[in-house]
């Protein structure tokens, strides 16, 4: 097996027994980018010269017998992540420049671990899209089929854990931003809870629904990976300060009586019969594993998406006010005036679709509109959220698919915003909910395209949806297949 | 029709957006396809509901108040579109 194959724990023993440097496995993930890259295009930003100093520093950490799970080991970061000295853009042609003056926790927690930044993937523009296709830096390709997106928003994210230009990456997640790029790479990704990681230096978009987290080879992966950021932190009022515990030590703890949830309302006419195919033999497996197996409602799922569409854009066009052209980022040039000044630099930053989300969001929250888009909205979400209540009191997880449907090509859905909304129908409700959610390799389209299965947990059960995923991944083998790239 | 034009051309004065005349056109399709989507709350009852605006139930998240470091005057002006000493320049207010 080559370096740029292996997963973090693997990586990690052989960095601990020095059959490996983390410049050699740096140096190898460089190479890899340098020859692939150009023609996934998921790294917005590669930092080599940077990535080989912490690569040197993590050697000398490891030769004094200093090694935490992360140390030494390539990482990307999804180009959301404030990160100091290195250009910060969000896909964002109004933030191309963008030079961050300090890190955000969670890259600061990894770089603590001693872990290698070896570049900014690329993805939708502010995290607005579910195709890579608004970055302003170009679609991102997926390694399974170029002619495929790779989902979105963190789609260089997932991209990159498929091409083996990184052992691992973090994205972010507001309305399945992790999870559905994961489900069409074949990989492993993972939305905590709403709290659980802290959202301090990462750009924000829709703040009630904005969360943090993982994109893996596999699940064992996706627990050092979620256990190295997550935790309260003082410089987000919204973390939630309740102990994080060891996400690894109780990965085999297996599904035996394990009572799994498959809600009704996402088993619907319409899903993908390759879609409906990997559903049903995940449910044979859990079911010959031990699991028990009860169908649940969720009776306002089918107005999650309208309800997120709502609360989300309201919240962008609030957090997106503040690139104006006068602290930071592009300014238009010759405007007469300030006010001018606003709308020139917006009318130039920004793409088509954070326009549409910030007009829609100003039109929710705008006078005479408020009650009955917003604050409706935000009465449908306490439903949503009751759905979840409910049905966790009778099963311990919820199995469901990712997406609809195995990748789509690009340009497919650019033309009507309405259906590309609608492809995050399973992936939005758990947002809106605030509570968690992976996705893991559950098979191929017969066109050799990836499925991905999504495992949704009560609020803080990231310890057993993260076991129930291992449970899975120990008897199928979709995590090994690697995309012909 | 959910909305019009010119609508369309008075939510972009209050987002700060200079739109050209074929995005408005754009958008104002567009807008109105979505808003007709997002009527389908109206068959819910929400009333006596209580609106969520925050998934975590939590409360003021107070610290003590105590002076900390920041990142300094350079640091915070290094991104500046245009400085002059000490503060971000920008084109004339008063119009």
């Amino acid at each position: 097996m080559e370096i740029i194959d292996l997963t973090i724990h693997e990586l990690h023993e052989k960095l601990k027994a020095k059959e490996v440097s983390s410049v050699e496995a740096t140096r190898a993930m460089l190479d890899r980018i340098e020859a692939v890259d150009g023609q996934v295009n998921a790294y917005i930003t590669v930092t080599p010269e940077q990535a080989l100093v912490e690569a040197e520093a993590a050697d000398k950490r490891i030769a004094a017998g200093d090694i935490a799970p992360l140390t030494g080991i390539p990482v990307g970061l999804k180009d959301i992540f404030i990160t100091k000295g290195i250009r910060t853009t969000c896909g964002s042609r109004i933030l191309e420049n963008f030079v961050p003056p300090y890190d955000g926790t969670a890259v600061a927690k990894l770089k603590e671990q001693g872990a290698v930044i070896v570049g900014k993937l690329n993805q939708d523009e502010f995290a607005m899209g579910s195709s890579n296709e608004s970055s302003y830096f170009g679609p991102v390709k997926n390694p399974w089929n170029l002619e495929c997106t790779p989902g979105g928003s963190s789609g260089g994210s997932a991209a990159a854990i498929a091409a083996r230009t990184a052992t691992a990456t973090l994205g972010t997640d507001t309305g399945g931003s992790i999870r559905q790029p994961a489900s069409h790479c074949s990989c492993v990704g993972l939305k905590p809870t709403y709290g659980r990681v802290s959202r301090y230096g990462v750009i924000a978009y829709a703040s009630s629904l904005d969360q943090v987290g993982p994109l893996t080879r596999d699940v064992t992966d996706a627990a050092f990976l979620l256990g190295a950021v997550a935790g309260h932190d003082p410089k987000d009022s919204t973390s939630v300060n309740t102990p994080v515990p060891d996400y690894v030590a109780g990965l085999a703890s297996g599904v035996k009586g394990l009572k799994i949830g498959l809600p009704k309302q996402y088993f619907i006419e319409g899903l993908d019969p390759d879609v409906k195919r990997a559903m049903d033999e995940a449910i044979a497996l859990y079911k010959s594993l031990g699991a028990e197996m009860r169908e649940v409602s969720l009776p306002h799922t089918e107005y999650a998406v309208a309800t997120y569409y709502l609360i989300a854009t309201a919240e962008a066009s609030s957090n997106l006010a503040r690139y104006d052209g006068v602290r930071f980022g592009h300014r238009a040039e010759d405007a007469r005036g300030l006010k001018e000044m606003f709308a020139k630099t917006r009318a130039e930053g920004f793409g088509s679709e954070v326009k549409r989300r910030i007009m829609l969001g100003t039109y929710a929250l705008s006078s005479g509109y408020y009650d009955a888009y917003y604050v409706k909205a935000q009465k449908v979400r306490t439903l949503i959220m009751q759905d979840f209540l409910n049905a966790f009191n009778e099963v311990d997880v919820l199995l469901t698919p990712i997406a609809p449907t195995p990748p789509f090509k690009i340009g497919e859905k650019l033309a009507d915003p309405l259906q590309m909304y609608l492809s995050d129908i399973f992936t939005i409700p758990v947002n809106l909910a605030g509570t968690c959610g992976i996705s893991i390799p559950a098979g191929f389209s017969a066109a050799g395209l990836p499925i991905g299965l999504q495992l949704i947990g009560k609020p803080f059960g990231e310890a057993t949806i993260l076991s129930t995923a291992y449970a899975f991944e120990k008897e199928t083998q979709w995590h090994l297949k690697k995309a012909p790239l | 029709m959910k909305i019009t034009r010119s609508e369309v051309e008075h939510v972009a004065r209050l987002a700060r957006l200079e739109l050209s005349d074929s995005e408005l056109d754009t958008f104002t399709g567009q807008m109105d396809g979505i808003l007709a989507y997002v009527e389908k709350l109206n068959a819910l009852d929400t009333e006596g509901i209580v609106p969520t605006s925050h998934a975590v139930p939590m409360e003021n998240a107070f610290r003590p108040d105590q002076p900390a470091e920041s990142i300094g005057v350079e640091a915070a002006l290094a991104n500046a579109p245009l400085r002059a000493e000490s503060f971000f320049r920008v084109p004339k207010v008063i119009e």
